[in-house]
């Protein structure tokens, strides 16, 4: 099962985590990704294909002390 | 010579270090603007798509410090601070280990641990710790670029309740001493500076105030009233009075 921010997400399998970014409305600008504990640098968004059991981050920053 | 806040090289005027967290975006740009704040703290959480960002509201120029809040170990603490710099926005990070919720007081060992190893990664360090002299002196020798004290629970507005404490890491530490989590009202701040500590860091006691830019105002008057004073070399104090007007000369006999 894929997990993506920790929801289950299968229609992601497939995309180019690239493309599941721009479908669902990220500004890739913005954020970094985690990819079964690793983190995916921005260039490698296009290229990454996203796979079943893949538990995907994708974070940004929010107000904090 | 004009005074700078210097971290790991970087100069800043301002002393004053703005939190960004529990008010509206929409308060950001005038909270930094009237705090003259150079440097603002943010917090890494999960993205939710299409949400407005915070960085959209942080005026250009301004230095990001990414916390690691919600980090419990060390580990966690690498992982955020790892996740933040892929952002794209510096190599600064305040390092943040907390696994006490009543208190949120930080794991001084594990803060240490987290700050060896994102120095080593070339991360400017800043971390946030309860004030322990050998505490202090481990994240030192670890590579820390300044040490971030608390005066109180993170959010109490309780002002300087280590001021002792405190008052030994500013003498002994040959770091920026910057006074982290507490701190409550402008007088406050000021006393920070007073006793010598490089700047301070304030986030609630804006956040709770009834006007957050004219909060930011106060403190930024504060801070700088502080430095002044501290840089001036403070008056003594005696137990018996001296009279400040001439003893001679009076109208009598």
């Amino acid at each position: 099962m894929i997990k993506i921010n920790g929801k289950a997400a299968p229609e992601a399998k497939g995309n180019t985590l690239g493309q599941y970014l721009d479908e669902n409305g990220y500004n890739k600008t913005r954020i970094a990704v985690e990819v079964n504990g690793s983190i995916l640098s921005k260039k490698e968004y296009d290229s990454y294909i996203i796979n079943d059991e893949d538990i995907i981050e994708i974070v940004n920053f929010v107000g904090g002390g | 010579m004009k005074d700078k806040l210097i971290i790991a090289g970087h100069e800043f005027n301002s002393r004053f270090i703005l939190g960004s967290g529990k008010y509206s975006l929409e308060l950001i740009k005038a909270a930094v603007e009237n705090a003259g704040a150079e440097i603002i703290t943010l917090a890494l959480r999960r993205a939710n798509s299409n949400a407005d960002n915070i960085l959209d509201y942080i005026p250009k120029g301004i230095t990001l410090l990414p916390n690691t809040s919600g980090a419990r170990n060390a580990e966690e603490a690498v992982r955020i601070a790892r996740l933040s710099r892929e952002v794209g926005c510096g190599d600064f990070v305040k390092i943040e280990v907390i696994h006490d919720s009543k208190y949120l007081l930080p794991d001084n060992y594990e803060t240490i641990k987290a700050t060896e190893i994102l120095a080593k990664e070339g991360f400017i360090v800043m971390p946030y710790m309860y004030p322990d002299l050998n505490a202090a002196r481990d994240l030192v020798n670890a590579g820390a670029a300044s040490i971030m004290p608390l005066g109180a629970p993170i959010g109490s507005n309780k002002g300087i309740c280590t001021k002792d404490f405190i008052k030994i890491l500013i003498e002994e530490i040959d770091l920026p001493i910057i006074v982290d989590a507490g701190i409550g009202k402008p007088s406050q701040a000021c006393e920070a500076m007073e006793m010598g500590a490089a700047a301070v860091m304030a986030n609630t006691a804006i956040a709770t105030a009834g006007d957050i830019p004219a909060m930011a105002e106060a403190f930024k008057k504060a801070i700088e009233a502080g430095r002044t004073a501290y840089l001036s070399g403070m008056g003594r104090v005696i137990e018996k009075a001296s009279a400040s007007s001439p003893l001679t000369g009076f109208l009598q006999d």
